[in-house]
């Protein structure tokens, strides 16, 4: 059965299309990304899924109900954590968290098991009378998803959770998300970070509200227009400056000690790109293919789109 | 000549058992590290561990409380305004005036920098080119995206054609386009002499420094190319998982002896392992047994986030009995 379920979702505000003809099916126990730039129309969709926001045309169901029709149903159903995580800063961990547990109706009954679980499960346990506002940004993000998952949701919304967040904090984050998968729980997250795009079971990519691609990880870096270049060199600035300046073509990109290009035609770059760096005498390894990754798709893709509305 | 003067010729930041105290706590505890001239240098560390404490004593806004250092060849104890004109400084919050258009902004900072006014014109244009505001000039910056308000920001920070940069966190919350359109100009920076030194919680970023140096509970516990970092300083070894149900499977392979970390990562999983070896063995073994098709039990070279998250929860482990101690 499928958690989310969205059939031509559409918003506008006023002129602008913050999110156009959006269909996309999420399955149940999955994780999927929603990856895009400022103002792709991530906040936008989130707002229409967990039924804050009514949509200008379109359905969608989640956790099976009209995100319209249905929408109490929907909010008893599903956590939400927003990008400023929704907590409180003169409240106490306990406070925040008893305050959420009051908004969704969670019975006095078991609360308070369930609320030690949560600290448990989010290391917060030692912080419970701590301000919330006194808490560094890897905890305040974690007990924000403490107080979305008070209610034991079958469906999670998390927009942008780890702006801004620190790599050890957000490894913590994810393993939270990987148990509450294995609890069959349906995330749904936005992200800026592709390297976390990585981790979800299928993405997809938006960009001024459309969709270009949609599918696993795998499935999305196929749409890659083009192939990429790899070559390493030790002195890479200088061998950088010199590719760039004679592949006019060609995207060329500098990522320390290595050199991409982005080409259409690998076969011929390749012994191109080779031949300049061998008649400048500068030594480096010969150009090969390699697998884009999806920071390098995302790019290409955007930049592809961008030209084709110059050009238009 | 002594030995700082000497250094000054090939070195734009040097420090040596760096310290600032803050009544009893330790921000940053005998930090020693230098930068070469044009290097690009990534500074990493987890929140509160050190970082903007020791950005601020290098920008000389802040007196260290021992130890000593230089930076663009000035003293950071005595020559504090004379760093102050050597450096540009930019930090994650920008500091632009949204209700003042693109131009002003550049004006004022223009001023405050006492830019030749024969050079003003010339060095507002630049801007106004390398962040590609020309049809914005006149535009409030309330308006512009992100990534504009950052090459913006970026631009204002060295209208005095500073030796030596000092980014803070300038990517944060900055999508993915921008981000790397702002690399390509630190590149054409460093490409052109100019040092700079960068913190980031982005570790693909951290990939694009010449070197880094990693800070935690104040002190450097790492330090070395990216290339260093990954294939000497972990301890553990890194194994890519490809099977079917990855999901599942992490699940089981977390039973495993000698496992310490199993992460989902695009169509297969990551995991953290003592030693590789005996490890693919037991993993494939298993995967086997509970009727999982396996297609790779690979050793790989590590992310440098794994190299980050490893160190820092080793420097966590061998704390602990300490921290026990004085309990």
């Amino acid at each position: 059965m499928s958690a989310i379920r969205t059939s031509k979702l559409k918003k506008t505000f006023d002129e602008v299309v913050a999110v156009d003809d959006l269909t996309i099916t999420v399955t149940e126990g999955e994780i999927f990304g929603l990856v895009g730039p400022d103002g792709a129309g991530k906040t936008t969709t989130m707002r229409l899924l967990t039924a804050i926001m009514e949509p200008t045309s379109g359905d969608a169901w989640v956790a099976g109900f009209h995100v319209v029709k249905e929408a109490e149903a929907i909010k008893e159903r599903i956590g939400y954590m927003s990008q400023k995580f929704g907590l409180y800063p003169d409240l106490s961990v306990m406070e925040n968290i008893n305050f959420y547990a009051d908004i969704y109706g969670v019975p006095r009954k078991g609360r308070s098991k369930r609320i030690d679980e949560l600290l448990a499960f989010s290391n917060l346990t030692p912080f419970k009378q701590r301000l919330a506002g006194n808490l560094s940004g890897g905890m305040k993000q974690k007990l924000g998803l403490a107080c979305a998952l008070i209610h034991t949701p079958k469906v999670l919304f998390l927009d942008e959770p780890t702006n801004g967040v620190d790599p050890v904090s957000r490894r913590d984050f994810w393993r939270i998300l990987y148990q509450l998968l294995r609890e069959k729980v349906t995330i749904f997250v936005s992200t800026a970070y592709l390297d976390e795009a990585e981790r979800c079971n299928r993405l997809g990519l938006i960009y001024k509200g459309q969709i270009l691609a949609l599918g696993t990880p795998d499935e999305v870096k196929q749409i890659m227009p083009g192939a990429i270049l790899e070559i390493r060199v030790a002195d890479s600035r200088k061998a950088y400056q010199l590719l760039k300046k004679e592949l006019r073509e060609e995207s060329v990109g500098l990522f320390g000690e290595r050199i991409h290009i982005v080409t259409r035609d690998p076969q011929k770059v390749e012994s191109e790109a080779a031949k300049i760096l061998q008649d400048a005498g500068i030594d480096a390894s010969a150009p090969r293919p390699i697998e884009p990754s999806l920071e390098d798709v995302f790019v290409s893709v955007l930049a592809e789109q961008e030209r084709s509305e110059q050009a238009r | 000549m002594n030995s700082v003067e000497k250094n000054s010729n090939e070195t734009a930041v040097v420090v040596q058992d760096l310290e600032r105290r803050f009544g009893s706590f330790i921000a940053v505890n005998r930090v020693s590290f230098e930068v070469k001239k044009g290097e690009i240098f990534g500074f990493l560390g987890p929140n509160g561990a050190g970082k903007s404490t020791t950005i601020r004593m290098l920008i000389g806004v802040l007196a260290p409380t021992d130890g000593v250092g230089t930076v663009a060849g000035f003293d950071i104890r005595t020559q504090a305004e004379e760093i102050k004109k050597h450096i540009g400084y930019m930090s994650q919050k920008f500091s632009l005036y949204d209700d003042l258009t693109v131009s002003e902004n550049i004006d004022f900072y223009s001023g405050i920098y006492r830019i030749d006014p024969a050079r003003k014109k010339a060095r507002k244009e630049w801007v106004i080119e390398m962040a590609g505001l020309e049809h914005h000039r006149h535009s409030r910056t309330a308006i512009l995206s992100g990534g504009w308000k950052q090459r913006l920001a970026l631009g204002c920070a060295i209208l005095h054609e500073p030796p030596v940069i000092f980014l803070d966190e300038p990517t944060s919350g900055v999508d993915p386009v921008s981000r790397r359109q702002f690399w390509d100009l630190i590149y054409e920076l460093s490409g052109k002499g100019v040092t700079v030194f960068v913190t980031t919680h982005y570790m693909d970023e951290a990939e694009y420094c010449d070197r880094l140096g990693l800070i935690y509970r104040g002190e450097l516990i790492a330090a070395g190319t990216p290339e260093t970092l990954k294939t000497e300083l972990m301890q553990e070894d890194v194994l890519e998982v490809i099977c079917e149900r990855p999901q599942d499977a992490m699940g089981e392979i977390e039973q495993i002896e000698g496992i310490k970390e199993v992460a989902l990562f695009g169509k297969g999983l990551h995991v953290v392992v003592e030693e590789t070896e005996r490890a693919v063995a037991a993993i494939s073994d298993l995967l086997q047994r509970r009727g999982y098709a396996v297609t790779r039990v690979e050793g790989i070279v590590p992310s440098l986030e794994d190299v980050f998250v490893s160190l820092i929860e080793a420097r966590d482990r061998a704390e602990q009995p300490q921290q026990e101690v004085k309990r």
